[in-house]
């Protein structure tokens, strides 16, 4: 058992221990302040796959987690207003099931990804952060301009989607579906981060060069690797979108992106629980300085900029030292 | 759509594409020389803004507003640069990144502390309010006029500044070969803090020019900054002539598409279908421009291969 | 007399003013050793470049196995059996020497989209990476992180990348730089009995290795092929003595 071990475990155990506590003292604002940890891990897990392991610094993340917010959004608001998507050449109807919306938002937003993937990894280093970041930034006007769904002011949902056997109105059973979706990513990225898949786009980060040498092509296994990181977030969209029942533009904007990314980066990029230390961090410091001060923001200013100056590696980083050549 | 309305339109995509220049400019010059990509570059655009606008609010002058944005927005990236950004020379883009964002939120949330949340107004002088009637009888705001022809003025001048002087030259030397000019016994640090704070003056200007017509409030920065982004994207990083190349083609495509779009929707669907479908694709266009690019060249119109 | 298994034909590559290689003709035959000597800036990684890839000569042409495959991809050579070690080591530094065994197969076998099972646990991708690491004495470093490798060892870890890929041809380039004179002759004594494997186009400045390896040399001299020959002919042949040897005899 070494030491990023513990601590992953202990973070585990931490955000399943204070929602269950909170369950019991009936405190229902930190379930949902939980949930919203696992949601926003969850978004990360899926960035940190393109970020911590293929090396691509995507800055326009939030173009995935807006699709699959917009995934919810429409679909749950034809559900619920009775009108079908599309009534030609096929007949698609609303729905107001998770699991239906979840797929929607997965099979849109990898398809988003595998479109800006193609043509933002055609570039590579500063280009490509530009690149994203603007990609983003034309979904986000999109859905500004785009009337027929709420536009600026986006969409409302009434009543949370549901889950066969679960009333997901309960917050606490809200918090158990998120964060079994979080587990099962993290069991992903897990096992894709040792399969031979992330072997090879783990070494076309490194030297790309070697895996051209070697016959395959660094930019299938990036492209692959933006598309399933890009599925992953979306599907945190859907459920972002789920919990606040709301879905607006402000989830395509630059500062969601910009966000996402500060997790992984305040938890430790490339490690495997990044994701869930920095969207624990982030939340508890919202929550905390938030009540403070009204303008937390410098502050988490102040210590991002410290990490990236003194701190690399992360909170993870921190407890668990230099992580060491896996075998 | 008459002729008048296009000659408008047309000067107002150079007016916003000029603007556009003088922020890509500070961009790529700081991309090309000391390699950084600062996200915070879009504050000091907002900087400058402000700056301007309580400098007007004080003194009533709008030229002393406009010195005022020059100078706090170079000011605020000497010390940026002195503070921050020289620690981040050496590292990867990622940490480039991440720390100018934290800049961003500094500067954002540190703005609407001093200045509240409310948008401030800059007013335009009254020597430039009203309307210029152009040869052809078109008339046109004279303060959009002024700023589109100064930004050319200073595109000129920053072409002049990069090909003839010495500190031109230097600069030059920095984006093609570091330790050649360090060899050359230029003080490196001395000349990018020079650079970044030229970038950053330019940045500021535009956003006491655009903040009169504009409102100046937190956030205005960061759009800009994004487009600025595409218009490097197109032009090529660290070159000076792709920027502007680059910034006019925004200007006028993302202009030229919100009038035009909408009424050509009108041809072949209602009035208003054709008006929601247009600006929606309008406002898409010219990151759809720059997928383009993207395909034919993707280094940029005049960017060297990467 | 047999198909060559590689041959260029007047490959030409000028850069500005500079003439990297100028009408290189040569052959690769199966079971041979062939060296290319030079002086330093003599064009020869320039002149790999164009035959392994990642440079696209002005003119002229390159067959392997008689196929035309002068504007083909880097990846597709190395998937059609053209391997190539590098002068400089172009290893993942931050994974292990087993893992960059590994990418050599995995890159062989051509399906890198297995996202599931575990790497290190497939038990044909690691046994062919194991028995190359075994081969060019590597076996007991499968653990150590290859920037903890000392630059000999890199090279040989190139070799073992190398032999994951089961090549019809190998293009190595220095693969006895940073070697000590042990690790050199150990090197020298494991490609000679790799030549019945698949034949190596080895570019060498170790002048020892060189000659007790090489079947057939050539001296390339400022783009330019000057001679070809056995060790024996090169030795004697009086452009080479001026142009190169002259100064080394």
């Amino acid at each position: 058992m070494n030491r990023e071990f513990m601590v992953n475990s202990a973070l585990l155990l931490g955000l399943v221990a204070i929602p269950l506590w909170a369950y019991v003292s009936d405190e229902p604002f930190t379930i949902t302040l939980a949930t919203r940890v696992a949601i926003l891990a969850l978004a990360g897990v899926g960035l940190n796959i393109a970020l911590g392991l293929g090396g691509l610094v995507s800055l326009g993340h939030a173009a995935f987690f807006g699709i699959g917010g917009y995934a919810m959004g429409i679909l749950a608001s034809h559900a619920q207003s009775y009108t079908p998507l599309i009534e030609s050449p096929f007949l698609l109807e609303g729905t107001k099931s998770m699991p239906l919306i979840w797929i929607a938002a997965i099979i849109s937003s990898a398809l988003m990804a595998m479109i800006i993937g193609a043509l933002s990894l055609r570039t590579s280093g500063v280009y490509f952060i530009m690149i994203t970041l603007a990609f983003g930034q034309m979904l986000y006007f999109f859905a500004i301009s785009w009337p027929a769904y709420g536009g600026e002011d986006g969409l409302s949902i009434y009543v949370r989607n549901g889950f066969p056997g679960l009333n997901t109105l309960d917050p606490i059973q809200f918090f158990g579906i998120s964060f079994t979706l979080l587990i099962c990513a993290l069991w992903l990225a897990a096992r894709l981060a040792h399969s031979p898949f992330g072997l090879a786009l783990n070494a076309a980060r490194q030297s790309p060069q070697r895996v051209e040498t070697v016959g395959l092509s660094p930019y299938q296994l990036r492209l692959v690797a933006f598309v399933i990181s890009g599925a992953i977030t979306g599907l945190a969209g859907a459920l972002f979108a789920d919990l606040n029942r709301f879905v607006s533009p402000s989830m395509f904007s630059w500062q969601t992106s910009g966000e996402i990314m500060v997790f992984v980066i305040l938890g430790g990029v490339g490690r495997l629980f990044g994701p869930v230390a920095g969207a624990a961090l982030f939340i508890t410091l919202e929550h905390l300085l938030g009540g403070i001060s009204e303008f937390w923001h410098i502050w988490l200013g102040l210590l991002l900029l410290l990490v990236v100056l003194f701190a690399r590696g992360g909170i993870i980083g921190l407890l668990a030292g230099r992580g060491s050549a896996h075998d | 759509m008459t002729l008048v309305l296009f000659v408008e339109q047309v000067l107002n995509g150079l007016q916003f594409g000029i603007m556009l220049f003088l922020m890509a400019a500070g961009l790529t010059l700081v991309f090309g020389v000391m390699g950084l990509i600062n996200l915070a570059h879009g504050s000091l655009y907002m900087i400058g803004a402000f700056a301007a606008a309580a400098a007007a609010g004080w003194t009533g002058s709008f030229l002393l507003a406009l010195i005022a944005a020059l100078g706090a927005a170079a000011a605020a990236g000497a010390i940026v640069e002195l503070v921050v950004i020289r620690r981040l020379y050496d590292r990867d883009h990622l940490d480039q990144v991440l720390a100018t964002f934290a800049l961003i939120l500094i500067f954002s949330e540190g703005t609407r502390w001093a200045f509240g949340s409310f948008p401030l107004f800059l007013d335009i002088p009254d020597y430039l309010s009203g309307t210029i009637t152009l040869p052809g009888g078109i008339e046109y705001p004279l303060y959009r006029l002024t700023i589109t022809l100064a930004g050319l003025a200073i595109a000129a001048g920053l072409f002049w500044l990069i090909s003839r002087t010495r500190l031109g030259i230097r600069i030059r030397a920095g984006e093609s070969d570091r330790e050649m000019i360090a060899a050359l016994g230029v003080n490196i640090s001395r000349l990018y803090t020079i650079v970044f704070a030229l970038g950053a003056a330019l940045a500021g200007l535009a956003g006491a020019m655009v903040g009169a017509i504009q409102s100046v409030q937190v956030g205005m920065g960061e759009p800009v900054l994004i487009l600025a982004f595409v218009v490097i994207v197109i032009g090529g990083i660290g070159s000076i002539k792709g920027a502007l190349i680059g910034a006019l083609m925004v200007g006028l495509t993302d202009t030229m598409g919100k009038l035009f779009l909408p009424q050509l929707f009108r041809l072949f669907m209602d009035n208003a279908s054709a008006t929601a479908t247009g600006s929606a694709l309008a406002s898409m266009l010219i990151y759809i421009l720059m997928a383009f690019v993207l395909i034919w060249r993707p280094q940029g119109l005049f960017g060297a291969r990467a | 007399m047999t198909e060559p298994v590689l041959a260029t034909f007047g490959l030409t590559k000028i850069f500005g003013a500079v003439c990297a290689s100028s009408d290189v003709s040569l052959t690769l035959n199966q079971g041979e050793i062939h060296a290319i000597i030079g002086p330093n800036g003599a064009g020869k990684s320039t002149l790999i470049s164009q035959i392994c890839g990642g440079l696209k000569p002005d003119s002229g042409r390159v067959e392997f196995l008689g196929r035309d495959i002068t504007t083909m991809p880097l990846r597709q050579r190395a998937r059609l059996g053209l391997a190539r070690t590098f002068q400089v080591s172009a290893l993942a530094m931050d994974d292990t020497v087993l893992q960059n065994a590994i990418l050599g197969n995995l890159g062989a076998r051509g399906k890198p989209f297995d996202f599931f099972s575990s790497a290190l646990k497939q038990k044909d991708l690691r046994k062919t990476a194991m028995l190359a690491l075994e081969r060019v004495g590597l076996a007991d470093h499968i653990f150590t992180r290859t920037s903890e490798l000392s630059h000999g060892q890199r090279r040989q870890l190139e070799v073992a990348v190398a032999l994951t890929l089961r090549p019809k041809a190998f293009v190595m380039d220095e693969p006895m730089a940073g070697m000590g004179a042990d690790g050199s002759r150990g090197m020298t004594t494991f490609l000679d009995g790799l030549r019945d494997e698949a034949p190596i186009l080895l570019v060498e400045h170790d002048m020892d290795a060189v000659f007790a390896l090489a079947d057939r040399l050539s001296v390339l001299v400022y783009g330019q092929i000057i001679a070809t020959g056995t060790v024996d002919e090169i030795r004697n042949d009086p452009d080479v003595r001026t142009a190169y040897l002259g100064d080394a005899a």
